[in-house]
């Protein structure tokens, strides 16, 4: 960002991509807000940051597969009007995305056709079959994957190598610079170790490359220079010898580190046990322990174990299951509203009154009464702003929708409330509305179980579970929590 | 016919090597069609003896050929995770106008039969773009195919141009005619689905449509050709029909629908994931084609009753499939 100015004419040239001022809205999310980012030639760009904030946004521009809102996007120099996957490809820019992009039906061979549009012709599959066989050979050495396996019959990590091999294969398309997303997450420290080595042969030799991983010791040694993204924003771009550890987790998170002060000091640790569950990857003896009225924390980057968990003890309450106790009925508000969460043809009544169906019934029969009551009661309490709770959930804003999931739980028999990450894009007014609401009904004795990619969220929690790759690292009490010591945990380089 | 059957979902292949493990269920379901029509063919064989002669092949197979081309037909579609419930009334349409302007007026025969191609191919993009279900858009098709066919032909007759019959009643030395038409279709389709390059495209575009998109592919051009490709098997499939019966009606094809999605499923295919397997597909229409009637008749099973034998024995099939994906877990 610092060179932008009076450094601009000189490195025109030798930049392979640079991005001025792009945004890009979600709805009323701000993915991205105004960022400049450029890569050189012969450059590895490590690229940090917490979730959501903004980085595989931003590489989806840089790979052509968003349009930018505002902003524009220039390679080697030239501004590109019309930018897309095609354009980019032809320009020698590829991506690798997290594990998501081979077809399971389709062998190794075949996945590798599919990135060449110039494999065509007799004998196509031996030359992609060697192709992919040489880049494996050259990148992971006895990889033990041949050209003919399925896509779908690998395991992860080698569907992983399949794929970072893939990208870096030669045909008549021009290959300058590999957009690496995640690219060590499901390979061992040996392979990842020979995944980095080759990145940085690849950069000498004068390719360029954007790291991203939530492995900071991974992007310190190995990117020349670093980008740290908050909120949509770049927060600091410097040379990677500028950066160590604290400051890299100092930039992504606030360096402020707003400390709350545990303000009602709450009883801790003597209501009865509500919730004794051990994640099905943990090793140790850590568990997760909540008691009546404690409202728990489950942090740590998205995916990493806490929606399992979450699910687990959900089943665990009808069915028994190993390491997953639960003395109380159990209620679920899922995180994403719309597949998970809302029965799109029912009315608000009917959504809030599903998950009691054993209090209204008369006889065989639903009472409409029973169930208008319960839902009247509700929007008076949570505040669902509707003029008839007849109207079809849709007729809801987004927050109001997931208030009425609220409502759903929060009417229930349910002693235990568990919490899939329910405030995504939901506004900031509703949300303190829950918050309230939740310690309110904390106070009366409920236990809550919150997964939240939030950081301040869990300042409304007793103590935190921070996870990682499955499993409970860390169990902060709400006086030593801080956002600091979160991401700190979090990205743990202990693997 | 080999690879492109396995049902494993990633991430749930055993801990032990799991690729021999995929590779030796991928190996028995890949057999399963073939060892399904083995079945059928000696329950025949020890039944009637006679039967298994060129002369009977000819004679049970009769039908086969019109329910090969419809299963590939249905096959290209699903191959794109999607369904074609119109083909069974297409087939009919085709056949009426085979037996009535391809005879009469060559000219105008060739020109609406290419342009039902046309029209499924206009299908396929309305599909991709607007985002529909195939199965509403193809069984509304279906009314429409069924309208035309009427239309068209509004009672039975017509006559098959006599080109056709000469080709549909060739007689080949040693190797009936239906077995050798059979072994042509799957080996041209095998072909050029599983091995050009272009047909990896296709299969992609059903496996995981999202990392074609990023690879720079048009989905939507893979779509239009998925579906041309059926409707071209599925005209194929309407004339080898008139060649053998050598007259129409609306209501010709109208079985063919289910028959051609059993067909594809029976040889190994599935509804999603680009799943599909030409060879199999073929296999599983013969397997159909003998179940259907001369298998029944020669049990000495009620002509009433044969349909739903025919069922029993398609549940059976499937359900041995089942049965070994299972074991793969």
């Amino acid at each position: 960002m610092d060179d932008r100015v009076s450094l601009s004419m000189l490195k025109a040239n030798t930049d392979i991509v640079r991005l001025n001022g792009a945004e890009k809205h979600f709805g009323a999310v701000r993915a991205l807000n105004g960022v400049d980012f450029h890569v050189g030639a012969g450059e590895c760009v490590g690229l940090v940051g917490h979730n959501g904030a903004g980085k595989s946004t931003l590489m989806h521009m840089v790979a052509g597969t968003l349009r930018p809102d505002g902003g524009e996007i220039a390679v080697r120099g030239n501004a590109e009007a019309s930018y897309s996957v095609a354009r980019a490809l032809e320009l020698g820019i590829r991506c690798v995305f997290q594990e998501l992009s081979l077809c399971p039906n389709l062998s190794i061979a075949e996945n590798t056709r599919i990135n060449h549009p110039s494999m065509i012709g007799f004998g196509w599959r031996r030359k992609a079959a060697d192709l992919i066989r040489a880049k494996l050979d050259e990148i992971f050495p006895e990889h033990g994957i041949s050209a003919d396996d399925i896509a779908g019959d690998l395991s992860i990590g080698r569907r992983q190598m399949v794929e970072v091999a893939r990208a870096f294969t030669l045909t008549s398309e021009p290959l300058h610079l590999v957009i690496l997303d995640e690219p060590t997450s499901s390979l061992d420290a040996h392979t990842a170790g020979q995944l980095l080595a080759f990145v940085r042969r690849f950069v000498e030799a004068g390719g360029s490359c954007i790291l991203i991983s939530h492995v900071l010791g991974e992007v310190l040694q190995n990117a020349d220079r670093i980008v740290v993204m908050r909120d949509g924003k770049v927060v600091a771009a410097d040379a990677a010898s500028a950066f160590d550890r604290d400051r890299l987790v100092a930039a992504m998170g606030g360096a402020e580190g707003h400390h709350k002060a545990a303000a009602e000091a709450r009883k801790a640790e003597t209501g009865p046990l509500r919730v004794k569950a051990r994640p099905a990857r943990q090793e140790d003896g850590k568990e997760l322990v909540a008691r009546a009225g404690e409202i728990i924390g489950l942090a740590g980057l998205a995916g990493h174990g806490q929606t399992d968990l979450l699910l687990a003890i959900f089943s665990a309450a009808s069915r028994a299951k190993t390491g997953v106790e639960v003395t109380a009925p159990v209620a679920l508000v899922a995180g994403d509203r719309q597949s998970d969460g809302i029965f799109s043809q029912w009315s608000i009544a009917q959504n809030i009154g599903i998950r009691s169906l054993r209090s209204l019934r008369n006889g065989l029969l639903i009472s409409p009464q029973r169930e208008a009551e319960l839902a009247e009661t509700w929007k008076k309490k949570i505040g669902i702003r509707t003029p008839d709770m007849n109207n079809n959930i849709y007729s809801l804003s987004g927050g109001n929708q997931q208030k009425a999931l609220f409502a759903r739980a929060l009417g229930s028999d349910a002693e235990i409330v568990l919490m899939d990450d329910p405030m995504r894009g939901v506004d900031i007014g509703t949300k303190l509305e829950v918050y309230d609401l939740v310690r309110e009904e904390a106070a009366k004795g409920r236990t809550f179980l919150w997964y939240t990619t939030e950081t301040e969220e869990l300042d409304n929690c007793d103590h935190v579970y921070v996870f990682k790759n499955g499993r409970i690292v860390a169990n902060l009490r709400r006086d030593e929590l801080t956002e600091e010591k979160i991401i700190q945990s979090s990205f743990g380089d202990a693997a | 016919m080999r690879p492109e059957m396995t049902a494993i979902t990633p991430g749930t292949a055993p801990r032990s090597s799991p690729r021999g493990n995929a590779a030796r269920a991928r190996m028995l379901r890949s057999l399963l069609p073939a060892l399904s029509l083995a079945l059928v063919l000696i329950a025949i064989a020890w039944l009637n003896p006679r039967a298994i002669s060129y002369f009977g092949f000819n004679l049970m197979l009769n039908l086969a050929i019109p329910i090969a081309l419809a299963t590939i037909a249905q096959m290209f579609v699903i191959a794109g995770n999607e369904l074609d419930l119109s083909i069974g009334t297409f087939v009919g349409f085709v056949g009426c106008v085979t037996a009535t302007w391809l005879r009469d007026a060559p000219l105008i025969g060739v020109l609406v039969l290419l342009g039902s191609i046309g029209v499924y191919a206009l299908l396929g993009a309305l599909i991709h773009l607007r985002n529909l279900p195939s199965i509403v858009v193809t069984l509304g098709m279906s009314f429409v195919w069924q309208g035309l066919a009427i239309l068209v032909l509004p009672k039975p007759g017509g006559k098959a141009p006599d080109w056709l019959l000469s080709i549909m009643s060739f007689k080949p030395p040693y190797i009936p005619f239906p077995i050798l038409a059979a072994l042509l279709i799957a080996v041209v389709v095998h072909f050029g689905l599983m091995r050009t390059s272009y047909g990896v495209i296709l299969r992609g575009s059903g496996g995981n449509a999202a990392a074609l998109r990023r690879a720079g592919w048009s989905l939507l051009r893979a779509k239009i050709a998925l579906f041309a490709l059926t409707g071209l098997f599925g005209v194929l499939s309407g004339m080898a029909l008139i060649g053998i019966t050598t007259s129409a009606d609306a209501n010709i094809g109208n079985g063919y629908t289910l028959l051609s999605i059993a067909g594809v499923i029976l040889g190994g295919g599935e509804f999603v994931g680009g799943r599909v397997s030409p060879i199999g597909a073929v296999l599983g229409a013969l397997t159909l084609a003998l179940a259907a009637s001369p298998l029944l008749t020669f049990m000495h099973i009620p002509p009433d009753w044969q349909v739903a034998a025919n069922g029993a024995i398609l549940i059976i099939v499937l359900a041995a499939r089942v049965l070994i994906s299972r074991r793969e877990r």
